[in-house]
């Protein structure tokens, strides 16, 4: 049976009937009356944040800790246009969002009217899928889609553009298992044969390696279950992309630690070296790869991931199989358990010994300091005195990212929320947000560098606003710290525009938030500080001066291949080919 | 009207891609996307190919089942047949895509255009443009005492080589549909 209601109402209605409990938004003179069924309900609690950047950001830390849709509420035209950095990143991460716009009355449309921008045509590029509804009747329906959308397949951001006279209007309203979802039925299962093609060569592999990625999370617990026994009865070694730690915990017997540009010199060798690679849920992202030509010349490859265009974009691959990462991981054990479980045994263990021996490089150490804090010391510190917490880790962009990606140790999946393919800084402050706000109870830590930090530093009121204890833990190095990397290797150590002169006193901005501020410089001082910082009963603003000129290491060189990775200040090769500086 | 300049040659393969000459190893394909009719579809598609540097040497697109709000696009697009395999996967995963159909490689296929050509002249000109005409059956659709507009449908090819015949008997304009095409059978 159709009800009729407001389209106002038709919103609020469609979100409870998806399971929606929390929405981040920031009203504005388009979506008011919408605003209005929420103050008249209290079925969704409604997160006021200072920037609808902020809004998508923190929607996004919700989504990737539960594994559930985030909801954002904003007006038209600047609401919608801001909201756009955060809707890209979570395309490029693959993160199901629900952005809903205002828009001006469908009579005004096209007119040039008060705060109206095509936000439809704006936001086209950067989502999986987008409406503007100009009926009411439609209305329900396709809020219903927009989250099959996002949340099916290969998940993605949506956008919703709804006109202030549509949610004013009357229409009918239709349930979830009323409405149409289309003909969107991305396929899960993987194809048989190739599946058994792959157990073939699990059977008869010397050198192999499984290389895994964000899609193991996003498919849930059953494809990390799965994946783990997997790894775990074969005995071969994993790496994971940044996107996809914690799928296998870091804790586990075969983990080598993360791959790519900044990854451990084991995981690259190995990647370089291996005979057989199993790529579940990766996309062969240029931060992985290196130099294409490259790239792991001798080996075969299979590709599991639920995207066909995923496949054979960067590198061709010999076993393609779309299919959900779940799904195809489960059959694979099944056919592998059911001819007997075989590996070719002792060709394992003597990669394993190789691998060992790339390990002995210990290619994460770095020279200690009593005078300064060194970065990486920092976030050793924060990963021993965190780790028995089961707790969730945000960052920015930049040197710190790759720093807490190195140090810190995931052994569970929804517990590392970072910007992956976009690389948006300003992105960790805003995530912790949401993460906090789905997690009420757990320890939420935001690692950052005071460059990215700053650029979202007004969402610590929304932190403030409801009492969310999120620790912003800042590597302070004054500096933004990968930007003068890069000017170091790459532009004879000219460093243009990449420090700040005028940095506030964190100390003093947390007292104007109204919460606790602590600094410190002194490595003496780290772990009595953490400890301070974690005891604290509230949102904490954690300044540490570190070392300026850290640089992060081991780093593939932009245009190299694995094999010819840095591992340190007194590495060869100081400088980049100009066909490497082009790259990014 | 002035004298189209058309340089000899150029429209061999397509009078879309004047400027840059046909890579080695890139085919050309003809695709067949079946899309949802609703506003915004045709934005997508081509913005899939701008966004991500494809070509597009043609482009057509018309409503074919009202009831059912299906329009179907045809694009003659080129590049490495990797490329060519990229395009089509990531048109598979625009949500308003119902099918995307390989005309080049799903088996044989006919593929047409439609083309209107404007000739100026007078006394001699004329009688040879007729005669041209009528070698490859086309239609005269509008008569001046000073001009001709001719009809003719085809291959590009086809239209290529009359475009090509009757450009010296000043050829002033031409109006093209881009091709659609269809599976035989």
């Amino acid at each position: 049976m159709t009800r009729s209601m407001t389209g106002a109402k038709i919103v609020i209605q469609a979100l409870i009937d998806q399971g929606v409990d929390t929405i981040f938004g920031y009203p504005g003179g388009a979506v008011l009356p919408i605003y209005d069924e929420i103050l008249l309900q209290n079925r969704i609690k409604h997160v006021l944040v200072r920037h609808e950047q902020g809004a998508v950001h923190a929607a996004e830390g919700y989504a990737r800790s539960t594994g559930k849709v985030g909801v954002v509420l904003v007006t038209s035209g600047p609401g919608a246009t801001n909201s756009v950095t955060g809707i890209t990143d979570a395309l490029m991460d693959s993160i199901p969002i629900v952005v809903i716009t205002g828009q001006v009355p469908t009579f005004m449309i096209g007119t040039d009217a008060f705060q109206e921008a095509d936000s439809v045509g704006i936001t086209r590029p950067c989502t999986k899928h987008n409406w503007l509804v100009k009926d009411t009747d439609r209305l329900a329906e396709t809020i219903h889609q927009a989250f099959h959308v996002a949340r099916t397949g290969r998940p993605g951001p949506v956008l919703v553009d709804i006109p202030k006279d549509v949610q004013f209007a009357s229409g009918a309203y239709s349930a979830k298992n009323e409405s149409r979802t289309g003909h969107y039925k991305p396929k899960t299962r993987g194809d048989a044969e190739a599946i058994l093609e792959l157990v073939e060569k699990l059977e008869t592999a010397e050198r192999p390696i499984f290389y895994t990625g964000g899609g193991v999370v996003n498919s849930g617990r059953k494809a990390c279950k799965h994946l783990r026994q997997l790894v775990d009865e074969t005995g071969f070694p994993i790496t994971s992309t940044l996107m996809g730690l914690g799928a296998y915990p870091a804790s586990g017997p075969n983990w080598m630690g993360m791959l790519g540009m900044h990854g451990t010199y084991e995981s690259n060798l190995a990647m370089h070296g291996c005979d057989l690679m199993i790529n579940v849920g990766a996309r062969f992202d240029d931060r992985i790869t290196g130099r294409i030509s490259d790239f792991s010349p001798n080996s075969f490859r299979a590709h599991i991931d639920i995207d066909p265009s995923s496949i054979n974009k960067a590198i061709q691959v010999n076993i393609p199989i779309v299919g959900d990462a779940g799904s195809v991981l489960k059959d694979l054990l099944g056919i592998w358990r059911s001819r007997g479980s075989k590996t070719s045994n002792g060709a394992v263990r003597e990669w394993w010994q190789q691998i060992k021996e790339w390990r002995k490089v210990d290619c994460l150490s770095y020279k200690p300091s009593t005078a300064t804090i060194k970065p990486q010391y920092a976030i050793q510190r924060l990963e021993a005195l965190t780790a028995d917490a089961d707790r969730f880790i945000t960052t920015e962009v930049g040197q710190h990212q790759m720093w807490a990606a190195q140090f810190m140790g995931f052994h569970e999946p929804n517990r590392w929320m970072t910007s992956g393919g976009l690389g948006t800084m300003g992105y960790g402050l805003p995530a912790s947000i949401g993460v906090q706000i789905a997690h009420p109870e757990a320890l939420v830590i935001n690692v950052a560098g005071e460059a990215s930090w700053l650029m979202n530093m007004q969402e610590m009121g929304t932190a403030v606003q409801y009492r969310l204890p999120v620790k912003q833990f800042i590597l302070n190095n004054e500096r933004l710290g990968m930007v003068r990397q890069w000017q170091e290797l790459l532009h004879g150590e000219r460093y243009s525009h990449s420090w700040s002169e005028a940095l506030p006193d964190f100390v003093r901005l947390a007292e104007a938030f109204g919460c606790k501020g602590i600094s410190i410089s002194d490595p003496a001082d780290v772990d009595d500080a953490i400890m301070d910082m974690l005891n604290y009963d509230g949102p904490v603003i954690f300044d540490c001066v570190v070392e300026k000129h850290e640089n992060c290491f081991p780093m593939i060189p932009s245009g190299e291949p694995h094999n010819k990775m840095r591992l340190g200040e007194d590495s060869e090769a100081k400088t980049i080919d100009a066909s490497g500086a082009v790259l990014v | 009207m002035n004298e189209l300049r058309i340089k000899s040659g150029t429209s061999r393969k397509s009078a879309y891609d004047l400027r840059s000459p046909v890579i080695e190893d890139h085919e050309t394909h003809t695709l067949a996307i079946i899309v949802d009719n609703e506003a915004g579809v045709l934005a997508r598609v081509v913005g899939l190919f701008s966004g991500r540097g494809y070509n597009i040497e043609s482009l057509t697109v018309a409503e074919v089942d009202h009831e059912g709000h299906v329009s179907r696009i045809t694009i003659v697009t080129n590049g490495k047949p990797a490329v060519i395999e990229q395009i089509k996967n990531q048109l598979g995963r625009i949500v308003s895509v119902r099918k995307v159909l390989d005309l080049t490689t799903d088996g044989p296929s006919v593929e047409r255009e439609l083309a209107l050509l404007k000739i100026k002249g007078k006394g001699q000109n004329r009688v040879e443009a007729l005669r041209l005409a009528d070698i490859f059956r086309a239609k005269v659709v509008d008569s001046t005492l000073d001009s001709f507009t001719f009809e003719l449908t085809g291959t590009p090819d086809k239209i290529d080589a009359f475009a090509e015949l009757v450009r010296p008997l000043k050829l002033v304009e031409i109006a093209r549909t881009g091709v659609v095409g269809i599976s035989r059978g």
